[in-house]
């Protein structure tokens, strides 16, 4: 493993990990506070109307980034368990642990804004789309998991409990997936698609993409910052964390 | 154990989970009272009209037998964790995942398939079409030991717990419902008058992933929850 950069290594330390992300906090919070605004303001005041939707579309400016990062922040969550597991990594397991809320979150933002914006559109706050349900199944995960979680008082067996836990979720997601597809097509045919057109203008398609980057900054912030409060947490008890506390060194 | 156990620990731990369960006859019968008394209250809640239970049967039945085995799931590892038993039977040189593997046949045997073999009776008071019930008899075999394998990961993660019994639905229920989709399905396409042969295969597809895979995770999360 000699040919990965010395960084890398000091970033599995949950010591060095608070440090160097704290130079990047700044910077992560710029480009995501800029971000946003920018989409956020371009998306809701600037981008055309829809012809058949009107007002209501611009809701996905919204929706669309957080089910992309609902979906991502499991995969995030997941694969920290599993280097936790394998490679019994302290710092690997916190962020796991910071993951799973945020992920919640998130799916929770998605589902609530696609009812918002369904019933305008489809005369209905909830239909029991496959898309609709597998999100609402993604969510049921993440509670799982945090429940888990919450469950143990033994630290350790809590992060590698989730951590299973996440991983054998994530052999289902495809499997519920597939599964929700099929049982709504066997149901009745798709009278309702989720999406309008099959391509959106680039006048609308653009400042969605700048959305998608915002949020992943957002998330990329507030998974750290969760993270460096779960670092100082767990290692409350250590000597740099009470230097930290009594002023003796900077972040 | 004698030497011709010791060589088989799946042969050892299968007729011993077996003797256990026939020795606690009245745990065998809990989830069937369950199943039939679940079974009572939709004509209550609902409708006791025929033409609408009917309707409701193949999705009621399926439901109502996942809660059954969801019910029965939790007394998997629990009986072994509290005599100290499951700490010998991880310790011990054979691979655990032959140890799970038992345990989750023997556990079917006794949960399972009496579910799957009074299915028939609730069939006939939930008025189900005649054509539906060899459907759900092979739905209910293959869909209830799916959901054996899968909860024997959320009993294993949840075993060490104090009245870990709801965490255990709350996690394994989002891991159920693809089998619960497809076991419905099966049934209702018979009623329609389509072959369930299709889905009845996607079901043991879901069984023989579910035998490859859980296992493994169920005997990693045995350690996890013994020794953290």
């Amino acid at each position: 493993m000699a040919s990965l950069p010395q960084w890398f290594h000091r970033l599995g330390a949950p010591k060095s990990f608070y440090f160097m992300t704290g130079k990047w906090l700044p910077w992560l919070a710029l480009s995501a506070f800029v971000l946003l605004s920018v989409g956020t303001i371009w998306g809701l005041a600037f981008a055309p109307q829809d012809a058949k939707q009107g007002n209501s579309f611009r809701v996905i400016y919204i929706h669309v980034p957080a089910a992309f990062l609902a979906l991502a922040g499991y995969y995030v969550m997941a694969v920290a368990g599993a280097i936790g597991l394998i490679w019994r990594m302290k710092l690997s397991h916190m962020v796991m642990k910071s993951a799973a809320p945020l992920g919640a979150v998130l799916t929770f933002i998605s589902l609530v804004t696609g009812a918002l914006w369904g019933k305008p559109t489809w005369g209905t706050y909830w239909v029991w789309d496959a898309r609709i349900t597998s999100m609402l199944v993604l969510f049921f995960l993440y509670l799982g998991v945090i429940a888990l979680q919450n469950a143990y008082s033994n630290q350790d067996a809590a992060n590698k409990a989730s951590a299973v836990l996440a991983l054998v979720g994530t052999v289902n997601i495809p499997i519920i997936y597939k599964s929700v597809d099929w049982w709504y097509t066997l149901h009745q045919p798709a009278t309702l698609k989720l999406t309008g057109g099959s391509s959106m203008h680039p006048d609308m398609l653009q400042p969605l993409l700048v959305m998608i980057a915002g949020f992943y900054c957002f998330y990329a912030l507030a998974l750290i910052l969760a993270t460096r409060a779960e670092i100082i947490y767990r290692e409350r008890r250590t000597s740099w964390v009470l230097d930290l506390a009594a002023g003796k060194q900077g972040i | 154990m004698t030497a011709e156990t010791k060589a088989n620990p799946f042969a050892a731990i299968f007729f011993r989970d077996l003797k256990l369960a026939f020795r606690h006859r009245s745990e065998i019968a809990n989830p069937l009272l369950f199943f039939l008394m679940v079974a009572t209250l939709v004509p209550l809640g609902v409708s006791p009209e025929s033409q609408l239970l009917s309707v409701l049967a193949p999705g009621m039945i399926w439901v109502m037998a996942l809660l059954a085995s969801l019910l029965s799931t939790e007394t998997l590892f629990l009986s072994d964790y509290r005599d100290g038993s499951l700490e010998q039977l991880v310790i011990c040189p054979q691979p655990l995942w032959q140890v799970v593997l038992a345990k989750v046949c023997a556990h079917w045997l006794v949960t399972g398939l009496p579910l799957t073999l009074f299915s028939p009776l609730l069939g006939l008071m939930l008025s189900l079409p005649a054509a539906g019930f060899m459907p759900m008899l092979a739905s209910l075999a293959l869909g209830t030991a799916t959901l054996s394998m899968i909860g024997s990961v959320g009993a294993a993660l949840t075993v060490a717990i104090p009245r870990g019994g709801l965490l255990l639905s709350l996690i394994v229920m989002p891991l159920y419902m693809p089998v619960l989709i497809f076991g419905a399905s099966a049934v209702q396409q018979a009623v329609d008058g389509f072959s369930a042969v299709g889905t009845l295969a996607i079901l043991g597809a879901l069984f023989a992933f579910s035998c490859m895979v859980t296992p493994f995770a169920t005997a990693g999360a045995l350690r996890v929850s013994l020794h953290g």
